[in-house]
């Protein structure tokens, strides 16, 4: 379905080139849903952008690497075959239902909106009735399909973002933090929603969160980011019972668990690298409670420690390819 | 027990063009020296008006606080200067609770500063320094400005802030909501050394409820300004009563796969209590309400010992009875 | 310990102010603002030592003599040369301009912070006087307040002051409700600031930005409003040279002495025109939204 190949996309900026995405590799096959996780700047967003092609350039820019959707290349597209791929082919929810809607536009226009830009052939009330269906889909009361965005509440707004990103049927839906912003037991219905209609529309997804249980409850696979790399990649269960990068054990031990009782917490120390000044060596080095000194200098590799389950650890690829040596 | 903070029948009302809003709506709670209280709810349930009429923020409504056993209404304006030294607040954003045009030990020394503590600059200086050590800010900060450093180191200053005037009571409003996860748990890692050490009271404020759990000592579940269930915290997970709260609780993703459980989803969203209706708030979401949810507000039970419930048929949700 | 320094951290604060002055100088059309600005100012103060001759020294010999070496803008009907008067000129405005404007934003802008801090029925009474005011258009007030009071560079600047005392309120008030509304208040006063301090310390250095902005604007509004209350014989009385008074005199020569009316009405375009382009830059400067 969608292929990301070694991208790297910076930020050129006054103060120095801010290296969002370093290398990022990973597929999301066909229905499958894939959490992307990671922590405030560690380059999720930009690497959602970059797969929709809407990084902000300047000062942003696709230094290398490739997107393939459904084995075609984005990055060779002109711009207007690519606002054809989005909304059609991949469809975006934003984090923040409040501004992600037009205010001044009632929901049904902005729905309707979005289905006879990519259909010029539809009539208006054909349209109409497409986005009283959809609204039908999330939940709404189509008759609602005349007021304005200000009249919904938060959980509302994200399903009518939730309709737009589904009007056209799209293969693949990025969805950009989209319960961050509302409450837990709302937050619990919208994913319930989402989950539902992936299955229903058979969409592919790749879910950015900062929520490692959200993922557990929605996703088939995740992958976890750190200063722009993927750090671990693998099935939910895997990466969650066998956790293998120290920094995916150290978010874990961020987390307060309802199910379990711990006294103190076990977070990691220190602070992300600012991207603009990259260690040498291994981006984790400098907060890693098990690096040695060939960390600080050696950019680490990829190792397969189970089947699909990926760490780009210097430790664990000698162990998956050495052995136990040490 | 040794009891620090009293609340009675505490009320805090907002003149809305659209009529009276309950933010707080008769709440009567009391907090034991050196535990924590945590105050959950969603957005709109009234918690962040808690914790600002009780500290006095905003202006109560009706009902009573009391202090170390004193009614903080009938204090001199001496004494209430005094109190203000006592009771300290942290808050949720560590980008606005902080001046941008104060250095952080500005903004440290701000309290000192202001109740007269310091004799001169030296022993000011110390103490700010003193304050930057307990928290963990390397004494290199302390001429940066707010804007050059991250949320959580800002969030540190806040907290050096508020123990500045060697408080015994302090109010968290959701002070790592803003925080990426590791620095979330380091935040919480030291608002805990912090009470060991000071033998500190807090009253913490979120919505997180993996997060209140881990902190709390005892837990008050809020809808719609009032309360809906308090326990101690084990308690309040191991036996649920209340179906807010049961909703509520399965509502959390959890990072745990083994034993997860059918979430109850409920329907509907939270209205704004804007002249509510008699009846228990929660009613219009509720699975099992009758007419009786409707038309009589439910009475605070206390179940087990410390455990209260406000619900009219709890007994028969549960399948418990209580004497 | 590295004593008291740590409470007047100097090198932090002028960082701060680099990093604003940084970003005006990349402004070009700010730049030239300034630059003409600077000029103004430096002509007005050493103006007995840049004008070639006196304001009021007249050559009855010499009268509408055309721009020459000798008089650069030329003489008026009274034979003083007018270069000069446009020089001593710009002493006036910029004099009158500045503190008008001093006088409207402090007196404003205490109204306006007072109004926004306490809110309710100071806010209300307040505003709503301003806004009888305002509902008065600027130059009729000011012509009115000093006329009531008579020619007079004071008179005139004290009118003007008056003026522009609602513009200072609004903005400041506006400025001071955003910043009441941040979290930092609300600790201040969980700290027992005083309200004193509150306002002193937190409030206006974090509402500063648009005062500042409105203040460079104002100083040209203030200069046409001069020049207006001149031109009508109610600002600055002759011979005290002002550009408004010299367009006033100039106006029944237009036909033959061009150069009468042409310089002192440049001077006055070329002076708004630089303080606005300054203003302008200078909001862009202060902008956060434009920070990284």
């Amino acid at each position: 379905m969608l292929s990301i190949r070694e991208l790297y996309i910076h930020y050129i900026t006054d103060e120095g080139i801010v290296k969002a995405v370093n290398g990022v590799s990973f597929d999301v096959q066909e229905g499958e849903t894939v959490g992307l996780v990671g922590e405030t700047g560690a380059g999720k967003t930009t690497t959602a952008l970059g797969v929709m092609r809407l990084v902000p350039n300047p000062p942003g820019r696709i230094i290398s690497g490739d997107i393939l959707l459904n084995g075609e290349s984005l990055l060779g597209l002109t711009e207007a075959q690519m606002r054809k791929i989005r909304g059609e082919k991949i469809a975006m929810i934003f984090q923040d239902p409040m501004t992600s809607l037009n205010p001044v536009l009632t929901v049904g226009d902005q729905i309707a909106e979005v289905v006879r830009f990519h259909n010029k052939k539809t009539s208006r009330a054909d349209a109409f009735k497409k986005a009283a269906e959809m609204l039908g889909t999330v939940g709404i009361d189509p008759d609602r399909m005349d007021e304005y965005p200000h009249q919904f509440s938060g959980g509302m707004k994200q399903r009518v973002g939730i309709a737009i990103a589904l009007t056209c049927n799209p293969g693949l839906l990025i969805a950009d933090e989209p319960t961050t912003a509302l409450d837990v037991t709302i937050q619990a219905q919208v994913l319930n929603l989402m989950v539902k209609l992936k299955k229903e529309f058979n969409t592919s997804m790749l879910l950015i969160t900062h929520d490692l249980g959200v993922v557990a409850d929605v996703c088939d696979k995740v992958a976890i980011m750190y200063a722009g790399e993927i750090v671990e990649f693998g099935a939910v269960p895997d990466v969650y019972r066998n956790t293998g990068h120290p920094y995916t054990i150290g978010l874990f031990g961020s987390i307060p668990d309802v199910k379990k009782k711990v006294k103190r917490l076990s977070p990691i120390q220190g602070l992300m690298p600012d991207p603009v000044d990259l260690p040498a060596g291994c981006s984790f080095e400098p907060r890693c409670q098990v690096a040695t000194a060939e960390c600080k200098t050696l950019k680490p590799r990829v190792g397969e420690i189970s089947p699909g389950h990926m760490v780009k650890c210097t430790h664990h690829w000698r162990e998956a390819n050495h052995g136990h040596s040490s | 027990m040794d009891t620090l903070l009293d609340v009675k029948n505490l009320k805090k009302f907002f003149k809305t063009p659209g009529g009276m809003l309950h933010a707080v709506d008769g709440l009567t709670f009391n907090i034991d020296r050196g535990k924590t209280l945590g105050i959950v709810g969603e957005s709109g349930c009234g918690k962040s008006t808690l914790g600002r009429t009780v500290i006095g923020l905003l202006s109560k409504s009706g009902g009573d606080v009391f202090f170390e056993g004193r009614n903080i209404k009938t204090l001199t304006k001496d004494e209430s200067l005094e109190l203000r030294k006592k009771m300290q607040m942290i808050f949720q954003d560590p980008f606005s609770s902080l001046n941008p045009r104060m250095t952080v030990s500005e903004s440290i020394a701000e309290g000192l500063i202001a109740h007269n503590i310091c004799k001169n600059g030296i022993e000011l200086n110390r103490q700010v320094s003193n304050l930057m050590d307990t928290v963990g800010l390397a004494s290199r900060f302390a001429l940066s400005y707010p804007h050059e450093l991250d949320g959580g180191r800002r969030q540190r200053i806040g907290i050096a802030r508020a123990l500045a005037l060697n408080p015994k009571f302090i109010v968290c409003d959701e002070p790592v909501s803003a925080l990426d996860v590791s620095i979330q748990a380091q935040i919480l890692n030291l608002l805990q050394d912090l009470q060991e050490e000071k033998g500190l009271t807090y009253m913490f404020i979120t919505h997180n409820l993996s997060v209140v759990k881990h902190i709390s000592t005892e837990i008050m579940v809020m809808y719609l300004g009032r309360l809906v269930e308090k326990s101690p915290s084990d308690e309040l997970f191991e036996h649920t009563l209340h179906p807010y709260t049961q909703a509520l609780l399965s509502a959390i993703p959890t990072v745990n796969l083994d034993g997860k459980k059918e979430r109850i989803i409920l329907q509907g969203e939270i209205f704004s209590p804007i002249n509510p209706n008699p009846g228990c708030r929660f009613a219009a979401r509720c699975v099992y309400s009758r007419e009786k949810c409707r038309e009589i507000d439910p009475e605070i039970n206390e179940v087990t010992p410390g455990h209260f419930v406000a619900c009219h048929f709890m007994e028969e949700i549960n399948g418990i009875h209580v004497k | 310990m590295s004593d008291r320094e740590e409470f007047t951290p100097r090198s932090k604060k002028k960082s701060q102010i680099s990093e604003i002055l940084k970003r005006l100088l990349m402004n070009h059309a700010a730049v030239v603002g300034m630059l003409i600005m600077l000029i103004l100012i430096f002509a007005a103060i050493f103006a007995d030592y840049v004008a070639p001759y006196s304001y009021e020294q007249q050559n009855l010999n010499e009268m509408f003599a055309r721009p020459s070496l000798k008089h650069l803008f030329g003489t008026d009907n009274f034979g003083r040369d007018i270069f000069s008067r446009v020089i001593y000129g710009a002493r006036i405005s910029l004099f009158i301009g500045l503190t008008s404007v001093v006088l409207g934003c402090i007196s404003g802008g205490a109204l306006g912070a007072i109004a926004a801090y306490y809110g309710g029925r100071a806010d209300n009474i307040i505003m709503r006087v301003l806004d009888v005011m305002n509902s008065i258009p600027n130059l009729l007030l000011a012509i009115s307040l000093s006329a009531s009071m008579g020619a007079g560079v004071g008179n005139a600047m004290i009118a003007i002051g008056i003026t522009s005392i609602p513009i200072y309120a609004r903005v400041v008030r506006a400025a001071v409700m955003t910043v009441k509304e941040q979290e930092y208040i609300e600790a201040a006063r969980v700290l027992g600031v005083s309200n004193r301090r509150i306002i002193l310390r937190h409030i206006l250095p974090n509402s500063l930005a648009p005062i500042i902005v409105q203040a460079s604007l104002g100083i040209a509004g203030a200069i046409i409003t001069t020049a207006s209350l001149s031109f009508i014989g109610l600002g600055v009385v002759p011979p005290t040279p002002e550009w408004g008074g010299m367009l006033s005199a100039g106006r029944q020569y237009i036909r033959n002495h061009w150069h009468m009316v042409t310089f002192p009405g440049l001077a006055i375009m070329i002076t708004v025109m630089s303080f606005n382009l300054f203003g302008d830059g200078l909001r862009d400067a202060l902008d956060p939204r434009l920070k990284r």
